[in-house]
């Protein structure tokens, strides 16, 4: 799950790590009092789920609250679409303002769970306030990494050694490692995949400020997360996706794509959108109904699936193993008449039950065309898209 | 090996799930020796398997010497533990989510001990020579043949075990490593043991997108493996930074992506399936009768 910047700031403040002045505001007479009561320059930041949004005028330092109240009253409501984000972009509810801060260097930080090393590590780069995947990518002689020890956690002899390359000043040193240690603590306790602060400012007077930050939280961690699932905003979410999420769904839209699709299991969900490309047409979606899935779970991912209004067939692979064919052939027919669905129907259909399965199909009235394997179902879906 | 006619098993977790699951082991052949769940002690399962509070009491009572855990995620991380901690040979985990930050632990506490972990997030391991499974793989699909499967996804490890079969082939042995970020047995560990299994004679490896595991293997592949080996990734239609349902799925970086893993894997002298329908196929060419 996706934290925005005010909600990490404000989980972060309770790790002791402090970042400049802000409040956040959703109305532009909101931001006008803020800038007000601050009495400085400052800067307004759109609160969306994506990087990028500098770039994409989400952004800017205001001199006056009049300033910020004008961008205010043109961002909120509108939707942004970054360099992250699909065409349709992300809305604007909520704007975050901060005080400006003066600038000598910046640093890149962050704290991700390495899957190689199987340990978090730190990731830190003297190059801060840019894309840091680029500068992997062009110069990785400048991405430093400390590994976390799961007993020793962060070592002091860790920061010295790093502290030179990244251009920390000496006096700011126990600063700095006190920062990474609260950060580790952070990352910990609240189940992060990922924390980065990006920039981390060295200002004048060699103090360390964080100015923007990201938490990503491990979906997994729910159960004992339950607080800070609390500020799951769904507002920033694809509607579909978080329809499915209600019903235990793995779904993920897709840009363009006129083949729905419904599979078990995500590995063969990948699979089913290859084979599809491969067919010449093109996936509409990522969609794993899961193991045990039962009618309802089906027919509400048959809904999701038809309220794409670009699909025009639909491919359904299933390997039934715990799940049972029967059922969900019942579910697809049920919810195909509930949606009055005409449009052809590719199924491929092993494992329990498939047998009936097959049967509730071809006593359906719908436009079903059977494939014997994963290799027939793609044929078969080339064939029916091209009009043969 | 992981594997093998003295191989007796602890079911932990018999809920809706795993009572199916148990049930469905002992009827393709499976020894099952003892289930392990809470408020249960003096039961039977199937009115002849005894329930046990806890995996120690079940060994010493049983002599299980391999666990699987269908223990719901919360509580799951736990299981593992007291799996390790009792010293069975094997461990496999085939719940879903377990947060990443459990699964560090795990792999920290699992260093230096002989316990092999396969999962979380997998279907497990099937053997249709000694007719033992330990998951939830359909026995009704394999056949005993020659060819080792290693895949991290459920099923599309059915989909590659069914078309071994269709191109009239059987397997050695199945295992799912899963579909997390951290995993127990890797693909090396899978490699090495086909490449020793006298059993063995080619090697199915599915990978997916994201993570470097499958860069590793094609390392270890074209250093120590000399028996042919299919693979196939799927996701490579799949767009960057979406999650497909394994947490393990993101493609984050160039690393992750499906060209980079495919490019790697025939560099190793591995042969690519370049469809997930066409392994099967691949297998065929590659495999003089």
């Amino acid at each position: 799950m996706n934290l925005h910047e005010y909600q990490s700031r404000n989980l972060l403040n309770k790790f002791s790590i402090n970042f400049p002045k802000g409040e956040v505001g959703s109305t532009p007479n909101e931001i006008y009092q803020i800038v007000k009561k601050f009495n400085s320059e400052v800067v307004v930041k759109a609160q969306i789920h994506s990087g990028g949004r500098g770039k994409a005028g989400g952004v800017k330092i205001c001199k006056t609250a009049v300033d910020a109240k004008k961008f205010a009253s043109e961002l909120i409501g509108k939707r942004i679409v970054t360099t992250h984000t699909d065409s349709d972009g992300v809305i604007v509810e909520k704007l975050l303002v901060t005080e400006l801060t003066n600038i000598k260097k910046e640093i890149y930080l962050s704290i991700v769970i390495d899957p190689d090393i199987e340990s978090p590590v730190m990731i830190a780069s003297s190059e801060g306030g840019m894309d840091i995947e680029k500068i992997a990518e062009d110069s990785p002689e400048k991405i430093i990494k400390i590994v976390f020890d799961s007993v020793l956690g962060l070592k002091p002899y860790q920061i010295r050694r790093v502290t030179n390359s990244l251009g920390i000043p000496k006096n700011s040193i126990p600063e700095f490692y006190n920062l990474v240690n609260n950060l580790y603590k952070a990352f910990i306790e609240t189940d992060s995949t990922l924390i980065e602060i990006n920039p981390l400012v060295i200002d004048e007077n060699e103090n360390l400020i964080p100015l923007d930050c990201k938490i990503n939280i491990d979906d997994d961690s729910q159960f004992r997360q339950k607080a800070i699932f609390e500020l799951r905003d769904k507002n920033q979410e694809n509607p579909m996706e978080t329809r499915a999420k209600d019903f235990d769904l793995a779904y993920v839209k897709l840009d363009k794509g006129n083949v729905g699709c419904m599979v078990n299991g995500a590995g063969l969900a990948m699979a089913t959108m290859d084979v599809t490309t491969k067919s010449g047409c093109f996936p509409a979606n990522f969609l794993d109904v899961g193991g045990s899935t039962d009618k309802e779970k089906i027919k509400e991912a048959f809904r999701i699936l038809v309220s794409d209004k670009k699909v025009e067939y639909l491919l359904i692979n299933l390997f039934a193993g715990i799940a049972r064919a029967d059922l969900i052939a019942e579910g697809v027919v049920e919810a195909a008449k509930e949606t009055s669905f005409n449009l052809p129907i590719i199924i491929c259909m092993r494992g329990t039950n498939s047998g009936v399965g097959f049967k509730i199909f071809n006593d359906s009235t719908l436009d079903i065309h059977i494939a014997d394997n994963l290799g027939h179902a793609a044929e078969l879906l080339a064939s029916v898209s091209s009009g043969n | 090996m992981l594997l093998d006619k003295n191989t007796k098993v602890l079911v932990q977790g018999l809920g809706k799930d795993g009572s199916f699951q148990a049930k469905k082991s002992m009827e393709y052949g499976t020894n099952v020796v003892a289930c392990v769940h809470p408020n249960r002690n003096g039961q039977f399962f199937e009115n002849k398997i005894p329930y046990f509070e806890t995996v120690n009491e079940a060994i010493n009572e049983t002599g299980a010497n391999a666990g699987v855990i269908y223990v719901p995620a919360p509580f799951a991380t736990d299981a593992i533990i007291e799996q390790i901690d009792a010293g069975l040979d094997l461990i496999v985990c085939i719940n879903e989510g377990i947060p990443v930050h459990d699964m560090v632990k795990v792999k920290s506490y699992l260093k230096g001990k002989k316990t092999k972990l396969i999962g979380p997030n997998c279907p497990g391991i099937i053997s249709p020579e000694l007719k033992i499974k330990i998951g939830i793989i359909p026995g009704d699909i394999c056949n005993v043949g020659n060819v080792g499967v290693v895949s991290r996804s459920g099923t599309l490890t059915y989909e590659a075990i069914s078309q071994i079969g269709d191109a009239g082939f059987g397997q050695s042995l199945c295992v799912g490593i899963g579909g997390d970020p951290i995993h127990g047995t890797s693909f090396i560990d899978a490699l090495e043991f086909f490449e020793q299994d006298k059993n063995t004679n080619s090697i199915v490896l599915i990978g997916e997108i994201g993570g470097t595991k499958e860069q590793q293997a094609a390392e270890f592949i074209k250093k120590n493996i000399h028996k042919p080996v299919v693979f196939t990734i799927a996701g490579t239609t799949a767009p960057k930074g979406k999650r497909m349902g394994h947490a393990g799925a993101v493609i984050s970086g160039k690393m992750g992506l499906a060209s980079e893993k495919i490019k790697k894997l025939e560099n190793s002298g591995a042969h690519y399936a370049d469809d997930p329908s066409k392994i099967g196929e691949t297998l065929t060419r590659l495999i003089k009768y």
